[in-house]
C-alpha cells in the first residue's frame, strides 16, 4: 500500500517555505522576529514552547527528518482538560489493555502528517520516562502508548502529546469501536493456506501432467494423491468457507448469487478428486481446486481497498465531545457526556458543542447550527430559550440546563429511524448475480442433458460427465472480473480525492438516475462568505466609523462586516444601540450611522429585493442611504458546467436546510425552479429521499452535515463532501474532497464504463466455459486440460478487466 | 527411487516451516500496518548515553550541530 504523505498533509505544510520569515517549528509565516530562540524564529509561543521541550530532551532530530514538521499546539490549553479521562468508566472504554503495572492506550491524532511526526511520537519515552513505549500506525493516524500505571495517569499521557501539538481526538465514536481488523487477518490466513496448498499440490501433480498411463510407479501415484488430499483439506474447510456461507445466504433469500455456482464447482472438484484418489481410478483435480480458491481469494483482497484514515460509519457519536464542564454549586468539573442527566447545569465555551437538548440560562447568545440544520447564519437565542443538541456556541461562555439525556435529543433521535438498521445496498441487484442466475441454470441443464445422453451407454461415464461439467463451468473468471474491474475503479477514484467505501458503492453509482444535493457545505464552501459593498464610495474615515460601530455588536453579520473592512476600529461610539431583527446604530465623530435591514431604514418596499432581503445590509449615514453590503456564500468552482452536464442525464434536486435567500442564484445555477426545496429539516430530507425511491428511481445523495445523515443513508449512494478529509463527515458510501466536486459527472461516467468492462469480460469468460464444457460433455476433461484452462481463463480475464478499466479512466482524464 | 519419499518429506517440512512463519507473522499483527515500518527503518538510532542528565546544558550542542 503506497501512501503518499501529501494525502495526509494538513494545510499548513503546503505553504511555501522561505527560510527567513517562517516558523522554524510549523512553517507558518511569522509576523515578526520577536519570538525567537537563537537564530530560530517562531510564529507563536506555542511553537516556541514545543521547540524548547524538544531541545531540552535532545529530540531536535525531529527537524532534520522533514522541514518544519511541527504542528502549532492549541492556544487555549486547559491543563485539566483531560481530567475526565481519569474517570474509571471512561478508562474502561478508552484503555486497550490494563495490567497491574502497565496500561496501554491508543489515541487518534489527526495532526500526524509526516515522517518527523512518526519519529517524535515513537520517542516519547526519551522525553518522559514514565512512558514505556509508543508505536505509531501512520495510515490510521494512531499512536499506542504504554505507560507505568503507578507513576502516570491517562490524562497525563494525553496532555503530554497535546503539549507537542498532537492533540488526541477522543469522542464517543473512537471509544466505542475497538474491533480490530480481524476479518482482514483471517483473509490473509486463508490466502496463505490456499497458496501453500496450491503450490505443493501442483508439484505433486507434476508427474501426472507429463506422464502417459503406466509411466509412474503406482505407489508414487497413491502417495502423491493422498498427500494432495491432506493438503487440500484446510482449503476446503477453512479457506473457502466464505463462499459456502454466502451461497447459503443467497439460497435462503431465494437468489442464485455468484457464490452458488462457485460452491457447486468447488464441491464437485473436491468430491470427484477425493473419489478418484481413494478408489485409485485417477489423479483428481486438486491442483485446479486449490488454485481456484487461491485466485478467488486474491480477487477478494484486491476488491478491499481500505482507507484506514477515513471512517464511513460515523454517526452523531463521533461528532459529539466525550466530556463537558458540569457545574454543581458553583464548582466546575469535567464529566463524561454520557453521565449528563436532565437538570444538570453545564458550561459551554466559545466554539464548543452543545451536547444535549437544554435551556439557555442567564444571557442570550448566538448558536451556529450550520452542521445540524444547514442554515448558514447563526441563530440568536435568549435566556430561557430551548436549544437543540449539536449547535455550536459562538461568543462568550454560556450556561445551560440539560433537559434531555444526550442519547434522547432531537438530533440523535434521527438515528432511531429504520433506514439505519437496514443493510446497505439491499435494493441493488448486482449485475454479477443477475448473470449467475441464468448461468447456473444453464450449467445444471447442460450437465443433466449430457449425463442423460451418456446414461444410454455407460453409467460411470454419465457421472463423470456430470461432475466434469460442473467442475469446468465453475465461474472463476466470471467471479474475478467484477472485483478486479471495480477494485481498479476504486483505486482510480481514490487518486482523485473520491474515496469510495467498497465496490458495491461503485456499482450502485453506475445505476443512479436522480441526484439530490444539499446546499450549505456541499455546493458552497463551508465557513466562507464574500462581502461586497455597493453604492457610493466610502472614504477611509467612513470605513473607520463603520468598523468602530459594528465592533460593538455580536451579530454574525456585524462580525462579518467588521472582518471585511480593512482599517482600524478605534473611534469612540456614543448612543450605541442594537435592535434585534433590525440592526445597529450609534453616533461616531458626530455622524449618526445606522446599519441594518432595508425595511428598518425606510427603504421603499419595491426597492428591497425580497429574495436576498436577509443578506443585504443597508448603510445609513445622517439620514441618507449610502449603499448596502451584500453577503453571499461562496459556491465551489466549476459548479455551473457540472450542473449543466448532470442536468442532461439526471433529475437534479436541491434539498436545503437554509432559507430561500439564495434561491435566485440557485435557480440560475440549476436552470430550473420546481425541484429546489428549502427549509428542509433532517427528517424532511430523509422522507424526501424515501418518497423519491419508487420504481426505477435510484437516488444519489450528495451532502455534508449531520442534517444529511438520514438522507445519505436512505439513498442508493450517499456521498459526503468535505473540505478536510480527516474532519467529521456523516456516515456515507463515499467521501469526496470538496475541490473535486466538479468531477462528479466524470466519476459517474467512469462507474458506468467499469460496468461495461465487466459485461465484456463476462462474454470472454463464458467463451472459455463453452470450450471447457465442450471437453467435459465429450468426457475428455483430463486433469491437465483443467489445470491449464482454469488459470488461463482467470488470468486473461483479470488482465483484460484491469487493463481496459485503466484505459477508460485515462481516456476520461482520470488517471 | 524410494529415496524420493525422503526428499518429499524434507521439502514438505521446509514449506511447512515457512507456512508456520507466515501464520505467525499474520497473527502477531505484522500485516496491520504496512506503511509505518517502512518509514521507521530509515530513522538513525542515536546513542542514548546520557539519558539521565540531559535536562539543561546539552541542548546547545544539539543546536550547533544543525
Amino acid at each position: 500500500m503506497a501512501i503518499k504523505f501529501d494525502q495526509y498533509k494538513t494545510g499548513h505544510s503546503d505553504i511555501e517555505k522561505s527560510e527567513s520569515l517562517n516558523c522554524f517549528h510549523c512553517g507558518d509565516p511569522c509576523p515578526d522576529k520577536s519570538i525567537a530562540v537563537g537564530d530560530k524564529i517562531f510564529c507563536c509561543h506555542g511553537c516556541k514552547t514545543v521547540y524548547e521541550i524538544l531541545n531540552s530532551n535532545e529530540l531536535c532530530e525531529y527537524y532534520d527528518i522533514e522541514n518544519t514538521p511541527g504542528v502549532s499546539p492549541k492556544k487555549d490549553l486547559v491543563s485539566e482538560r483531560f481530567a475526565y479521562l481519569d474517570d474509571e468508566l471512561i478508562q474502561e472504554q478508552v484503555l486497550e489493555f490494563s495490567g497491574t503495572n502497565v496500561n496501554k492506550v491508543t489515541f487518534h491524532t489527526p495532526a500526524m502528517h509526516c515522517a518527523s511526526c512518526i519519529w517524535l511520537l515513537e520517542k516519547l519515552h526519551d522525553m518522559d520516562r514514565r512512558i514505556l513505549s509508543s508505536t505509531v500506525n501512520f495510515p490510521r493516524k494512531e499512536v499506542s502508548i504504554s505507560y507505568a500505571i503507578n507513576e502516570m495517569k491517562l490524562s497525563g499521557a494525553a496532555a503530554l502529546i497535546s503539549s507537542l501539538g498532537y492533540e488526541p481526538l477522543i469522542n464517543l465514536d473512537t471509544v466505542g469501536k475497538r474491533e480490530q481488523s480481524s476479518a482482514e487477518k483471517k483473509l490473509y490466513l486463508k490466502i496463505g493456506l490456499a497458496g501453500f496448498a496450491f503450490g505443493n499440490v501442483m508439484i505433486l501433480s507434476f508427474p501426472e501432467y507429463l506422464s502417459r498411463v503406466g509411466d509412474v510407479d503406482p505407489v508414487f501415484k497413491m502417495v502423491f494423491g493422498y498427500l494432495s488430499l491432506v493438503l487440500s483439506l484446510p482449503v476446503l474447510l477453512f479457506s473457502s468457507r466464505d463462499y459456502y456461507s454466502s451461497a447459503w445466504a443467497g439460497i435462503k433469500s431465494r437468489t442464485v448469487n455468484i457464490d452458488v455456482p462457485i460452491t457447486l464447482g468447488i464441491g464437485m472438484l473436491f468430491l470427484r478428486s477425493a473419489w478418484e484418489i481413494l478408489s485409485q481410478t485417477g489423479a483428481g483435480y486438486l491442483d485446479s481446486f486449490t488454485g481456484l480458491v487461491f485466485f478467488l481469494l486474491i480477487g477478494r483482497i484486491f476488491q478491499q481497498k481500505t482507507y484506514d484514515v477515513l471512517s464511513f460509519e460515523r454517526d452523531y457519536k463521533s461528532f459529539f465531545p466525550l466530556s463537558v464542564t458540569r457545574k454543581i454549586n458553583n464548582v466546575e468539573a469535567i464529566v463524561p457526556v454520557s453521565k449528563l442527566l436532565p437538570g444538570d447545569r453545564i458550561v459551554v465555551r466559545n466554539q464548543e458543542l452543545i451536547p444535549a437538548d437544554s435551556v439557555l440560562l442567564k444571557t442570550g447568545t448566538m448558536i451556529d447550527y450550520s452542521f445540524v440544520s444547514g442554515e448558514s447564519e447563526p441563530v440568536s437565542k435568549d435566556a430561557g430559550d430551548f436549544i437543540y443538541a449539536g449547535g455550536r456556541q459562538v461568543g462568550p461562555t454560556i450556561e445551560l440546563e440539560v433537559i434531555k439525556e444526550p442519547s434522547q435529543s432531537y438530533l440523535t433521535k434521527l438515528w432511531n429511524n429504520d433506514v439505519f438498521n437496514k443493510p446497505r445496498f439491499s435494493r441493488l441487484n448486482k449485475t454479477v448475480n443477475q448473470v449467475s442466475h441464468y448461468f447456473t441454470l444453464a450449467v445444471v441443464g447442460i450437465a443433466l442433458a449430457a449425463s442423460l445422453y451418456w446414461l444410454q451407454f455407460d453409467t460411470r461415464m454419465a457421472i463423470r460427465v456430470f461432475t466434469a461439467v460442473l467442475i469446468v463451468a465453475c465461474p472463476c473468471a466470471l467471479a474475478l472480473s467484477s472485483p478486479f474491474a471495480l477494485g481498479t475503479a476504486l483505486r482510480i477514484f481514490g487518486r482523485k480525492g473520491f474515496y469510495v467505501k467498497n465496490t458495491e458503492a461503485v456499482e450502485a453509482l453506475s445505476k443512479v438516475n436522480t441526484i439530490i444535493m444539499d446546499k450549505t457545505g456541499t455546493l458552497t464552501k463551508s465557513q466562507q462568505e464574500t462581502i461586497e459593498f455597493s453604492g457610493a464610495r466610502l472614504s477611509r474615515e467612513e470605513q473607520q466609523k463603520i468598523k468602530s460601530l459594528v465592533k460593538h455588536s455580536t451579530h454574525p453579520l456585524s462580525r462579518k462586516i467588521f472582518q471585511a473592512l480593512d482599517t482600524t476600529a478605534t473611534l469612540p461610539v456614543t448612543d450605541f444601540e442594537e435592535l434585534s431583527g433590525k440592526g445597529v446604530q450609534g453616533i461616531i465623530g458626530g455622524d449618526k450611522i445606522k446599519i441594518g435591514s432595508g425595511s428598518w431604514l425606510g427603504m421603499p418596499v419595491e426597492e428591497i429585493d425580497i429574495e436576498d432581503m436577509k443578506t443585504r445590509v443597508y448603510l445609513h449615514i445622517n439620514g441618507q442611504i449610502k449603499g448596502s453590503f451584500l453577503i453571499a456564500s461562496i459556491y465551489r468552482e466549476g459548479l455551473r458546467p457540472m450542473l449543466a452536464k448532470l442536468f442532461k442525464q439526471f433529475r437534479l434536486i436541491l434539498l436545503s436546510g437554509d432559507t430561500e435567500r439564495e434561491k435566485a442564484t440557485l435557480v440560475n445555477l440549476f436552470g430550473q425552479e420546481e425541484d429546489l426545496h428549502f427549509r428542509q429539516t433532517p427528517e424532511d430530507k430523509l422522507n424526501f429521499v424515501i418518497s423519491t425511491q419508487k420504481g426505477d428511481t435510484h437516488v444519489l445523495m450528495v451532502g455534508d452535515g449531520l442534517n444529511d445523515a438520514g438522507a445519505l443513508r436512505a439513498s442508493e449512494v450517499g456521498i459526503a463532501v468535505t473540505d478536510d478529509v480527516s474532519a467529521f463527515s456523516p456516515a456515507s458510501d463515499a467521501i469526496l474532497r470538496g475541490e473535486n466536486l466538479h468531477l462528479l459527472p466524470t466519476f459517474i461516467k467512469m462507474s458506468k464504463a467499469t460496468m461495461s468492462v465487466i459485461s465484456a469480460s463476462f462474454i470472454i469468460s463464458i467463451l472459455y466455459n463453452v470450450v471447457g464444457i465442450g471437453f467435459a460433455v465429450s468426457g475428455m476433461l483430463s486433469p491437465l486440460v483443467s489445470a491449464i484452462l482454469m488459470p488461463a481463463s482467470s488470468i486473461s480475464v483479470v488482465a483484460f478487466t484491469t487493463f481496459s478499466t485503466s484505459m477508460r479512466a485515462r481516456m476520461m482524464g482520470l488517471s | 527411487m524410494y529415496v524420493m519419499f525422503l526428499l518429499m518429506g524434507a521439502s514438505l517440512m521446509a514449506s511447512l516451516i515457512f507456512l508456520g512463519a507466515y501464520i505467525w507473522s499474520v497473527r502477531s499483527g505484522q500485516f496491520d500496518d504496512k506503511y509505518t515500518p517502512s518509514v521507521r527503518i530509515l530513522f538513525d538510532d542515536k546513542k542514548k548515553s546520557k539519558k539521565s542528565d540531559t535536562e539543561n546544558d546539552s541542548g546547545i550542542n544539539e543546536e550547533e550541530k544543525k
